[in-house]
């Protein structure tokens, strides 16, 4: 049996010389796929790289894997408290389990541990150059790409290797979305992104105001309801706060059940809301904002311990921030708080600076960029974003048959190049599709899809390519 | 979309995994043997279990749920023997190859489409479908007629074992066998066809033109379904691993493996449209019906492989 060690690392004799347009030395990988991250997109697309027959050289900034999971990665965004907000039929990839003695929802360290053992099952780690960062990505003729990378921190010369593919799986959740509040640099207190929060001792015993309804904003509000002297929790509008469990199932088992029978969303909205009515009841008596839009328009939130500690009066629902004051906070109502610590659990935006911004038809720069299945580039066959998703389940399903796809591509260029033109005209009609039903306009759902419609859309993608 | 998988997963149940570790890791990979109904994990432990790991595999085998060790399951289905297998495998430190007996090769196969397994062997898979049904009732009347309608599947001596092994070891086996759950028996008579497998892994079919459960048609029709052809072990009874001559299927199976020109990850059929010199060439007498050579038609190679090994011939 072959070793991994045939593959992978890129030999200084195998290669053969060539030149950029630099004049720089490029090593020439030949069919290799480059994959940027080690995170769970990224390993899966190893993976699954490998299991069509791609070698795969993969760049890691960190020393470990996991990506966003592995909490001590400095661009890590878990907290100690951390756990799935979706059950692990939803969360686990699809081809290998996690194990049945885990709970409905693990902690993020469980997480960790199941990427680690992903990595080590499937003998990834060999394809993996930790320390790596990737600092540019090209494109040259023949859809060939050049990476240029060095050991994170900037140390050590800069390489580049030409290869036939590149996926970026870089995260989007690692670079943190500050909204722009007026007076906010003249604000005494503590400031900090729910990225820098990492454990409820930082606000045990403070007066903490929480901006932002997101699963993490809902998360940290909970802890501070446990651990600070007072507890604010500023939301834009009024949200639907689904519990973790319904009819003693993992609610999104039971939204599943619903799906699987192709319920129709707006049945599905009527079902939804009478289960939280009868569960966790009317949310203005708590002194909670009406939610203005239907469930499902937004983003879900899953969390069963909000509202009880709203109930006990350990948060305090308030509106939006209005500016800040040096020492006080004023709210759109006009009225004003003093809060020592705010956290701002406002979100991410994806960043992408290693690769010019025209490539992914993003001239504006703005993160954003325009895809089909959120995945392929328009003139850009051989690139492939893996985990640029928001789904309402766990992304690493999605990520696997996104890559399945991509390699099936790769095979499919290879092997029969008119059915990967048709492809590549495909990406270009259709970039920018939506997945999800109508959503609010906000960039918090740029990346938003429902999982069910975008299985079926990567399912239909895969027949087409593959067809008959 | 598997809607059901997601809303409806599998009740977690207790798991009995009896294993036998080489001494020293030699990266080989794990496999992970599934014994068919009835039968508990102890099956393998008498022999092939220690076979495999003094050979340098790791090897592993599971009770299904409801059989040997495991967690009581009456209502067991197949969807949920499978899941057991998925959770056992994913849980082994490396890729694993498995290895499914009789109703366990079915089982397997349902496992194949949710686990990119290194590679499986089915030996003397039980696939269901009236043709078993039809043997087992000529065979074992009574014994099979209860399961037709929800009762226990007895199966006996005659049906399992040459006359070659002694009559007391026989006895002692039929009388550590269990049963399967109700729903499982009936899913071998209309359960629709396992999904293709994931990361397609290569596939070994071994059996006996003897068994009194499998039909000799049977072995070439799951094997062909896998694009190869069976490989035979005359003279053995169903249970080719407890029966007298043990050694020679399980040393095929290692055989198989050490050949097997699977890279970590990677699969014959994704290399590139033609297999590569060293496939074809150097395969031993025994162990070369598999892979997709459509060149030579199926029957020539069920006739070249009725000889047993050399290697084994050589032992008696």
């Amino acid at each position: 049996m072959s070793t991994s060690t045939d593959h992978g690392r890129p030999d200084p004799e195998a290669t053969s010389p060539a030149a950029n347009s630099d004049g720089r030395p490029v090593s020439d990988r030949g069919d290799t796929v480059c994959v940027i991250g080690a995170g769970a997109s990224g390993l899966t697309a190893i993976k699954n790289l490998r299991e069509h027959g791609f070698g795969v050289d993969c760049y890691e900034r960190e020393t470990g894997v996991g990506g966003a999971w592995n909490w001590r990665h400095d661009r890590s965004p878990v907290y100690a408290s951390t756990h799935l907000i979706s059950s692990k039929p939803f969360t686990q990839f699809p081809d290998f389990p996690m194990p049945d003695s885990w709970p409905d929802y693990p902690h993020h360290g469980q997480l960790l541990s199941y990427f680690e053992r992903y990595a080590d099952h499937f003998d990834l780690r060999s394809h993996i150059w930790f320390g790596t960062e990737v600092i540019r990505v090209q494109p040259v003729e023949g859809d060939r790409w050049d990476v240029t990378t060095r050991s994170t921190g900037g140390y050590g010369p800069e390489r580049t290797a030409r290869y036939a593919a590149v996926v970026i799986a870089n995260g989007h959740n690692w670079s943190p979305k500050l909204p722009r509040y007026e007076g906010l640099e003249q604000f005494r207190g503590e400031i900090m992104h729910a990225s820098s929060y990492k454990d409820p001792a930082q606000l045990r015993g403070k007066r903490v105001l929480v901006v932002g309804a997101g699963n993490t904003g809902c998360d940290i509000a909970v802890e501070a309801a446990q651990q600070a002297s007072r507890c604010w929790h500023s939301t834009r509008r009024g949200y639907w706060y689904a519990p973790k469990y319904v009819l003693g199932r993992p609610a999104d088992q039971v939204n599943d059940s619903l799906l699987a029978l192709r319920v129709p969303l707006r049945v599905r909205q009527w079902l939804y809301h009478w289960t939280l009515r009868l569960t966790v009841g009317d949310l203005t008596r708590f002194g909670l904002p009406k939610p203005d839009h239907r469930v499902y328009e937004t983003h879900p939130i899953a969390n069963s311990q909000l509202v009880y500690y709203v109930g006990h009066g350990g948060i305090g629902p308030v509106p939006d921030v209005a500016r800040f004051h040096p020492y006080a906070v004023e709210l759109a109502d006009g009225r004003e708080i003093d809060p020592e610590v705010v956290v701002f659990a406002t979100g991410y935006l994806p960043r992408f600076e290693f690769l010019d911004a025209s490539v992914f038809g993003d001239s504006a720069g703005a993160g954003r960029p325009t895809l089909w299945l959120n995945a392929f580039t328009p003139g850009h066959p051989t690139l492939a974003v893996a985990g640029l998703l928001q789904p309402d389940s766990g992304l690493f399903t999605l990520s696997h048959w996104q890559t399945v796809l991509f390699a099936r591509l790769l095979q499919a260029r290879r092997d029969r190049p008119e059915r990967a033109t048709a492809f590549a005209q495909r990406v270009r009609d259709r970039a920018g599709e939506r997945y999800s039903g109508p959503v609010k306009d906000s960039s918090r759902h740029w990346f938003e899809v429902g999982h069910a419609d975008y299985l079926r859309a990567i399912q239909r993608a895969l027949v087409e390519l593959e067809g008959k | 979309m598997r809607g059901r998988e997601w809303s409806r997963p599998v009740r977690p149940a207790r798991r009995e995994v009896l294993s036998a570790v080489p001494e020293l890791e030699e990266g080989r990979p794990p496999l992970l043997f599934v014994p068919g109904f009835g039968h508990g994990a102890w099956a393998f432990a008498e022999h092939w279990l220690g076979h495999a790991a003094s050979r340098g595999f790791p090897a592993y085998a599971v009770s299904l749920r409801g059989h040997g060790g495991s967690e009581p399951a009456p209502e067991a289905t197949l969807r949920a023997y499978a899941h057991d297998v998925v959770q056992v495998a994913a849980s082994l430190p490396r890729q694993a190859v498995l290895v499914g007996h009789g109703a366990g090769a079915l089982v397997v196969a349902h496992a194949l489409a949710r686990y990119p397994a290194r590679g499986a062997v089915l030996v003397a898979p039980v696939f269901g479908g009236w043709g078993v049904l039809g043997a087992a009732l000529r065979r074992n009347p009574a014994g099979t007629l209860p399961a037709v309608f929800g009762g226990p599947l007895r199966l006996n001596r005659g049906q399992l074992f040459s006359s070659e092994l002694p009559d007391e070891e026989a006895r002692r086996y039929v009388g550590r066998l269990g049963r399967a759950g109700r729903r499982a028996q009936w899913a071998l008579l209309g359960e629709p066809e396992a999904e293709s497998a994931v990361g397609a892994p290569p596939v070994l079919v071994l059996g006996s033109p003897d068994d009194r459960v499998v039909p000799a048609s049977t072995l070439t029709r799951v094997a062909r379904r896998y694009g190869s052809a069976p490989l035979l072990f005359p003279g053995m009874g169903h249970d080719l691993m407890l029966d007298a001559r043990w050694e020679e299927p399980i040393d095929a199976i290692l055989d198989w493996l050490e050949k097997e020109p699977v890279g970590p990850g990677g699969h014959v059929r994704a290399v590139g449209g033609q297999p590569p010199a060293w496939w074809t060439a150097g395969l031993p007498a025994g162990v070369a019906g598999w892979g997709t050579r459509a060149s030579e038609p199926v029957s020539v190679l069920v006739r070249r492989l009725i000889r047993p090994p050399p290697s084994s011939r050589a032992r008696r």
